[in-house]
């Protein structure tokens, strides 16, 4: 019940509240969010070799911040002092165990000396083999996009290419026109000449006919003119042609 | 001082040994605190040893040392009974 006057009471009394001062703004503005150069790709690169450690128990820094004050020996000083007092207050016990994790240790400890190098070689084989198959993935894709931007501009440059060959199709086109149109030239021609041939072989014939009638009534108009009478008197002239003649050829001989 | 301006921004090596209980009351210690400092703690020593070219025996070996350790603190009260004094 009051929280509900409280709320009603608050947009009135944030009115009331002077407006922020500017500073506050300048406060955001000087705080600058990512001052660090971190970019996550690309990634760096793994560290070659891990933080040192010594007899594979004791990380180096150890040794390092004792050399100042105590030199070299200190740590092992440090570690025999160490070990004489868990075994003489026995905050060490020696029993069964002990032994046990002494012949347990002796094995692990000549298995790794004696078969070390040739697991870290066989490791380190398993690890270039990977390294080599991603580099040989990222490699055969770069070669294959540079193909590519090769391929690319080849057919950038066959693009200008393009207006020789739209000349040519041009002019195939301009030669199909021209064939076409000299093939029907020829066609109305030969048409033209045939239909006057035929204009001229009829009035040819026409004439021909003519001629041929006319010679023909000519003749037959002489013929029947030709009367008996006269028929008569040719033939007897004829004769007397033929005598005469004979008479000459038999002369000349 | 522009070095040390915030107390709890000191990392525990640059911390003095009189500053140690306030800067120990500032950490923080909610359950996702605890959880954020077991992360930083893993990474820390997993960056360090582990994920690197060529890691060594170190990295496993630290481990496999404490948790030696450990169980051996958990099982003390056990081994006591075979020791050799009673005082000492």
């Amino acid at each position: 019940m009051l929280s509900r006057l409280v709320l009603r009471a608050a947009p009135a009394a944030l009115r009331a509240l002077p407006p922020p001062p500017v500073a506050v703004g300048v406060l955001h503005a000087t705080r600058q969010l990512h001052t660090t150069q971190q970019s996550l790709a690309p990634l760096p690169p793994l560290p070659e070799k891990g933080g040192e450690v010594r007899h594979g128990l004791i990380p180096e820094e150890f040794f390092q911040f004792l050399y100042p004050k105590t030199g070299v020996t200190g740590p092992y000083m440090l570690g025999t002092g160490l070990l004489l007092y868990l075994l003489s207050k026995e905050i060490y016990v020696i029993n069964h165990e002990t032994v046990a994790s002494a012949c347990i240790l002796t094995v692990i400890i000549y298995g790794i000396k004696r078969f070390g190098p040739d697991v870290a070689a066989f490791a380190d084989k398993l690890n270039e083999e990977k390294m080599a198959k991603a580099l040989a993935v990222k490699n055969e894709a770069i070669e294959n996009l540079q193909a590519a931007i090769e391929e690319e501009k080849k057919e950038q440059w066959r693009v200008e290419g393009r207006s020789y060959l739209f000349d040519a199709k041009r002019n195939n086109v301009a030669m199909l026109l021209e064939a076409n149109y000299r093939e029907r030239l020829m066609m109305v021609y030969n048409e033209v000449k045939k239909r006057l041939d035929y204009q001229v072989a009829m009035q040819t014939l026409k004439r021909q006919k003519e001629q041929d009638y006319m010679i023909q009534w000519v003749e037959k108009n002489v013929v029947q003119s030709i009367t008996p009478q006269q028929q008569k008197e040719s033939i007897a002239k004829c004769i007397l042609d033929l005598k005469a003649l004979s008479k000459g050829a038999h002369a000349a001989v | 001082l522009p070095a040390a301006v915030f107390l709890k921004d000191l990392k525990l090596m640059d911390v003095k040994l009189g500053q140690l209980p306030s800067w120990l009351a500032m950490r923080d210690f909610t359950p996702g605190g605890i959880a954020g400092a077991f992360r930083r703690g893993y990474d820390r020593y997993y960056n360090k040893y582990i994920n690197v070219k060529k890691g060594g025996l170190g990295g496993i070996s630290m481990v496999l040392a404490g948790y030696v350790v450990l169980s051996y603190i958990w099982s003390y009260s056990h081994i006591k009974h075979d020791r050799r004094r009673k005082y000492h």
